[in-house]
């Protein structure tokens, strides 16, 4: 390949570190035989290893990208078309602010466009694509940044704010230039693995699974809503690896450890060998532990259980029917709101809602509403700035404020109860109040549907999510209202620990494994009990294999998993007997540290399931 | 030294000196010639058609330029751009922006 030729020429790196302080006037690239290898944070398992494509966004820092030389004509040609929409926009911006302010205001505009237009700008342009082989990104961003750094070092104070002006401009280019790139995650033919400064939970959502083998973003933490998307994707993801895309171009080879939270850029022969050996022995787990799919979920002593699946996607059903599972115990509708322009009709709901009970037919669907801030709403009025959304209006809250919103999507849940064994959970209640102002909105949209002659389920089991520690300090007060709560870990760790779980910095205080957290579930499972209202954990803990045996011992007997941890899960479920589980928590429970339980926990794990660790 | 292409001396007199719109008003005008246009400033050679160049000289009121053309219509090129700085960037409009 061209651009390998073109890679092949570089020295190579002589030390890992230094890989990102480059010389960024240094033409030549990274390359070489080195081994670089990131960590990052482990989201979805599984290992990939493959071509890469590498998408970049804020903040418009361009990582160096050569294009081949045959595409020299097409990258300039994207130049021109990018330069000729920047002008019109600016134009456009110019015609409006004439139009309000007069003439004399629209001048700067003219200004950005003559500089925009400028030929020599774009002599410069050509000469880096062409002789120098940039991409039109690079040399777009290397010189503006170079006029800017011109411009800010005139003593002339208005002069040397023109640089505002060109970095305006740049922004502008670099938009229109990496909305093309961006377009090509929806517009792949072969498989890649995408490398990208972040990807938005509705981009990841997006992504083609056809085709996409993997992600690393630069940003992002466990828990955050694209981790979840991925594992429910089932292709091995990285997260949070820090700045790395200055280092790739596109189109090499790298690993994506998804299990170790590893990606390895530029792997040798070596490496490579040793990974795809890996592969074959996960397949072949895989492989062995199929053969639990028709076999129930219970414990070696034959206490029954129940192991669902989490899904945000009807297209999940077939994976979570593939490996046994016993139903939905989570059914996220996030990915109806997310990215969408315009905000989803009653149909649009109802027919991701009937796709998904139609085919999962006899075990329960767990329908659980909006669960997100007004942020991620692009046509929410109410979307204004907060300081901190996690406290502010979300979930439930945003579905109690904006009702017409709330009431639309009850009503398709409630339309669709007819079609299988549907039940509806409100998301982060965290009063009485709350939870009895949702049951009044559901009872209206019930009579409505009644008055109308519409069929559904009166007697629809109602839940909510226990993922407030209010919730779980009061939830005897709850559970007279409820038919089943489901216990959420991710947020539940996130306001008992009073961490952000994206934020790299205090992401290591981010574990179910807190003796505060273990004992808040503790109590949900005990009140729970004696009140006799099922429980389930739907949490990323409940799918986690070192906390299988802790939350049995504890006396969980649903588990709400990703689809791709039901057979190991199940495994686990079924080499155990409840005495041993009842010890490993008793146990567990007296530890005073995160890692002291989840090392023991560990221990005991690999003592009962040594096949799991491969 | 010879062939030393034709060139005017010009002063700016515009109060706020070279800024962006006389800037954009000269490099457009000597962008409708063919000859080559050069903006000299204390040693320093930008492009005349260029206005990011134009305004990277930085050149406030009192400030001596030279400008060069070489092409078939150079003397015309000169000749225009030095009005054009003559008469202040003056077009029949008023003061221009702020």
């Amino acid at each position: 390949m061209d651009e390998q030729a073109a890679w092949s020429i570089a020295e190579p790196t002589r030390n890992k570190h230094s890989a990102r302080s480059c010389d960024p006037n240094n033409a030549i690239g990274l390359g070489g035989a080195y081994v670089l290898q990131l960590q990052g944070i482990a989201v979805s398992p599984g290992v990939a290893i493959g071509e890469t494509l590498v998408i970049d966004s804020e903040g418009f820092r361009i990582p160096r990208r050569f294009v081949v030389r045959d595409a020299v004509e097409d990258e300039l040609e994207r130049l021109d078309r990018a330069i000729e929409l920047t002008g019109s926009q600016i134009d456009e911006n110019r015609q409006a602010v004439a139009r309000e302010l007069g003439d004399q205001y629209a001048g700067i505009f003219s200004a950005h466009l003559q500089m925009l237009r400028d030929p020599h700008l774009r002599e410069e342009l050509e000469e880096m694509i062409r002789d120098r082989h940039y991409s039109p990104e690079y040399a777009v961003s290397r010189t503006m940044r170079r006029y800017v750094k011109v411009f800010e070092a005139l003593e002339n104070s208005y002069l040397s704010q023109r640089a505002h002006d060109i970095i305006d401009i740049e922004k502008r280019l670099l938009r229109h230039l990496l909305g093309h790139r961006r377009e090509e995650l929806s517009q792949l033919t072969s498989p890649v693995l995408v490398l990208a400064h972040d990807l938005t939970p509705s981009e990841t959502a997006n992504l083609d699974r056809r085709f996409v083998q993997g992600f690393v973003t630069e940003l992002g933490g466990p828990g955050s809503h694209t981790a979840i998307v991925a594992e429910g994707l089932g292709i091995p993801a990285v997260v949070g690896t820090g700045p790395f895309l200055t280092d790739v171009s596109g189109g090499e080879v790298v690993i994506i450890d998804g299990d170790q939270g590893l990606v390895i850029l530029r792997p040798d022969e070596e490496t490579i060998a040793r990974y795809r050996h890996e592969a074959e022995e996960h397949r072949s787990l895989a492989a062995r532990l199929e053969s639990l799919r028709d076999l129930p979920a219970e414990t070696a002593d034959g206490v029954p259980l129940q192991i669902l699946g989490n899904i945000e996607f009807p297209y999940e059903v077939e994976q979570c029917a593939q490996r046994g599972a016993d139903g939905i115990g989570l059914y996220r509708t996030e990915f109806l709101y997310l990215g969408a322009k315009i905000e989803p009709t009653e149909e649009i709901h109802y027919e991701a809602y009937a796709a998904v009970l139609r085919e999962v037919r006899d075990g329960p669907v767990v329908i659980r509403t909006l669960d997100l801030g007004a942020d991620k709403m692009n046509w929410e009025p109410d979307s204004r700035e907060e300081k901190n959304p996690f406290l502010g209006v979300r979930s439930i809250r945003l579905s109690l404020r904006d009702l017409p919103l709330f009431r639309t999507q009850l009503r398709a849940i409630l339309r669709a109860s007819t079609l299988g064994n549907a039940r509806v959970m409100f998301p982060m209640v965290s009063t009485v109040k709350e939870l009895r102002q949702a049951r009044m909105v559901l009872a209206d949209m019930m009579e409505d549907l009644e008055d109308e002659g519409v069929n559904f389920n009166r007697d629809i089991p109602i839940g909510m999510m226990v993922e407030v520690p209010s919730a779980v300090l009061t939830l005897d007060d709850f559970l007279g209202e409820v038919d089943f709560v489901s216990i959420g870990t991710n947020d539940l760790v996130q306001y008992t620990l009073a961490v952000d779980r994206t934020n790299k910095d205090v992401v290591s205080l981010y574990s179910p494994a807190q003796p505060a957290v273990l004992r808040l579930i503790e109590m949900v499972l005990q009140t729970c009990e004696q009140r006799n209202v099922p429980v389930n954990l739907c949490g990323q803990m409940s799918g986690s294999t070192t906390y299988t045996m802790l939350l049995l011992g504890m006396g969980l007997r649903n588990f709400s998993v990703t689809p791709s941890a039901i057979p190991e899960i199940k495994k686990i479920c079924r080499s155990v007997t409840m005495s041993q589980c009842r010890e490993v928590a008793e146990h567990a429970l007296s530890l005073e540290s995160a890692d002291e339980i989840k090392h023991y926990l560990r221990q005991e794990l690999r003592a009962v399931c040594p096949e799991l660790y491969v | 030294m010879s062939d030393r292409p034709p060139s005017r001396t010009v002063t700016v007199c515009n109060p706020q000196g070279l800024h962006a719109r006389p800037a954009d008003l000269f490099a457009r005008l000597a962008g409708q010639f063919d000859a080559e246009i050069t903006v000299v400033k204390d040693g320093r050679r930008v492009d005349g058609k260029s206005v990011l160049n134009i305004l990277t000289l930085a050149a406030e009121v009192g400030t001596q330029l030279e400008i060069e053309a070489e092409g078939h219509d150079a003397e015309s090129a000169l000749e225009a751009l030095v009005e054009l700085v003559d008469r202040g960037f003056q077009v029949n409009e008023t003061t221009g922006q702020q």
